[in-house]
């Protein structure tokens, strides 16, 4: 439906960006592009700025924990061009124990929340963010929950040994 | 604790008035907490501070089969329920491939539209309360009544609605519920007509509305409003126009735009939405008649539960009772983002999958959320009372703010 199609898409980042960002694939039609902390700002402003592509709308920022990866933390950009409709999807792979990606809200300001909630949940500082405190967790919680071995129960329950249910 | 609003505001030379509105302020209509800095009536700034009914939904969904995920979409926007039901399904479809028939897109546009009706009832009535006017909202609050026995019908239950099945309905619609449904539209078009002949040229409601948290469209964008509130501000960008979900393509609505995004716009947007809404159910009516009347789901026995009595008397309908149940199936290993136009914004489901029985990992794009943050921004300046109606026409909803 969209006016631009996903090779058009890649064909203008590739020529802007050659060899930066790496395509994963396009799950049901969509777009998805893996890029590096060096590079995110710059594709993401040149997608915005392009008068061409038009990706003006942020639709969300959010993160995916991969322990048994090196760089264990994926921080997923979906964003959106209303003129086009066409989305895209960027990923970036960060080290789970050393999180630093530049921050979004340079572009948008809407980017502040999505990235309060992902340091939130999974510790991603990101770099220049104008008030990047915890945002649904209690302020005093030391740990990240969304990672993956912050247990979801208390792990020292009794009562609700329940291995067949996957608990 | 640190840098907590509520405990820095102990500076000598401070001359502002600090009030907590909230969180449990009866103006605030949910659970929302915003300290703020008066200068008499005048805001001078203000901190938001959200996550007061936070349930990790998103950090649950990781421990819950798929079908066990849909009671928590309920508990997001608990005023539209079945649209985070019908959303989380329609995520789950795309998934698993599964395509639905027409007769089950149909029954699930009707229910979507009314939840959309039910909410937009619930934000505007609640507008003219905030503003002085408490008839328009216990006349409008009667045919939101109409619209849960409509879902007591479909589904058994009122507000968390828990409604539909991966693959379609867990039942049919019965003859009560069209009955339910005809006379809903026969009466509620009139008393929407009453509501807007109350407001919309009323001296008081428009002073205390019109020009109140203008908002540009730039602004709104750059925030990553979706919904009402961004076609108040004049962008017409409604997911079911724009990537439409539901066979949302065979119906002929407007998605109705404001001009300059204040407080009377998204009240007009929002009564113009509830219009376009009832004209959808109505050709949804239209074209279940040409439909065949005993379909209700998709036929994929793998993943939608059998009834029971085949369970006990049928030896496959018992193996995939319990290859359901104990989330045997196998389901592709890929990523899916799915969007719906809930009744306050673009709702978004994205789900990372490792084809096990629960998501890997599942994010709610909630509009609520994102909506919200431009709140104390936007706040600057702007009269207390103000501020209240504001938030108001936001439309925020707690559940869906914290998840």
């Amino acid at each position: 439906m969209g006016k631009i199609t996903n090779e058009e898409l890649l064909k203008s980042i590739n020529t802007k960006f050659e060899g930066q960002v790496t395509v994963v694939g396009e799950p049901y039609g969509l777009l998805t592009l893996e890029t590096s902390t060096d590079k995110i700002i710059d594709i993401l402003s040149y997608l915005k700025t392009d008068p061409t592509l038009q990706f003006i709308y942020l639709t969300d920022i959010t993160a995916v924990h991969y322990p048994e990866q090196e760089k264990s933390i994926g921080i997923i950009y979906h964003i959106h061009s209303l003129v086009n409709n066409v989305r895209i999807r960027i990923k970036v792979f960060i080290d789970g124990n050393n999180c630093h990606i530049p921050t979004a809200t340079t572009l948008w300001e809407g980017a502040n929340w999505m990235e309060r909630e992902t340091y939130d949940f999974f510790g991603v500082l990101f770099d220049g963010h104008p008030d990047l405190r915890r945002i649904l967790n209690v302020d005093d919680m030391t740990a990240f929950p969304m990672r993956k071995e912050f247990p979801l129960e208390d792990p020292n329950r009794v009562d609700k040994k329940d291995y067949f249910f996957g608990r | 604790m640190q840098n907590h609003p509520v405990y820095t505001d102990n500076d000598p030379q401070n001359e502002n008035s600090t009030l907590n509105l909230g969180p449990t302020h009866p103006a605030t209509h949910g659970v929302f907490q915003n300290v703020l800095q008066l200068d008499g009536e005048r805001i001078v700034s203000g901190v938001s501070t959200i996550g007061y009914i936070h349930r990790a939904f998103e950090k649950i969904a990781e421990h819950r089969p798929f079908y066990q995920i849909t009671p928590l979409t309920d508990r997001l926007n608990y005023c539209s329920s079945p649209i985070n039901n019908m959303g989380w399904h329609m995520t789950v479809e795309k998934l698993l491939g599964i395509t639905t028939p027409k007769r089950v897109d149909y029954l699930r546009v009707i229910v979507m539209e009314l939840a959309r009706i039910s909410d937009h009832i619930i934000c505007n009535g609640v507008l003219g309360v905030d503003t002085g006017a408490f008839t328009g909202f216990l006349y409008m609050m009667e045919h939101r009544e109409a619209i849960y026995e409509i879902y007591e019908e479909v589904c058994g239950s009122r507000l968390t609605t828990n409604i539909g099945r991966i693959g379609g309905f867990e039942r049919n619609f019965n003859a009560i519920a069209f009955n339910k449904l005809r006379k809903f539209l026969k009466d509620f078009p009139p008393v929407l007509k009453e509501f807007e002949s109350l407001f919309n040229r009323n001296r008081i409601f428009v002073d205390r509305t019109r020009g109140v948290a203008a908002v540009t469209a730039e602004d709104a964008l750059n925030f990553s409003w979706s919904g009402p509130l961004l076609r108040a501000a004049g962008v017409d960008y409604d997911v079911r126009a724009m990537e439409p979900y539901s066979s949302y393509e065979d119906f002929d609505f407007e998605v109705p735009v404001g001009d300059n995004g204040d407080v009377y716009s998204r009240f007009l947007v929002r009564n113009e939405e509830m219009k376009q809404s009832l004209r959808i159910i109505e050709q949804a009516l239209v074209k279940l008649e040409k439909e065949p009347t005993d379909i209700f789901h998709a036929d994929v026995p793998e993943f939608y539960l059998p009834p029971k009595e085949e369970v006990y008397n049928n030896m496959e309908a018992l193996i995939y009772h319990f290859k359901i149940v104990m989330g045997e199936i196998p389901t592709p290993n890929t990523e899916v983002y799915h969007a719906v136009e809930g009744a306050n914004g673009e709702l978004g489901f994205y789900l990372v999958n490792d084809g096990g029985r629960s998501p890997y990992r599942l994010h709610f794009r909630r509009p609520s959320f994102i909506n919200y943050q431009m709140y104390a921004p936007m706040s600057k300046g702007m009269l207390l009372s103000d501020a209240i109606i504001n938030m108001s026409s936001l439309n925020v909803i707690a559940g869906e703010l914290d998840a």
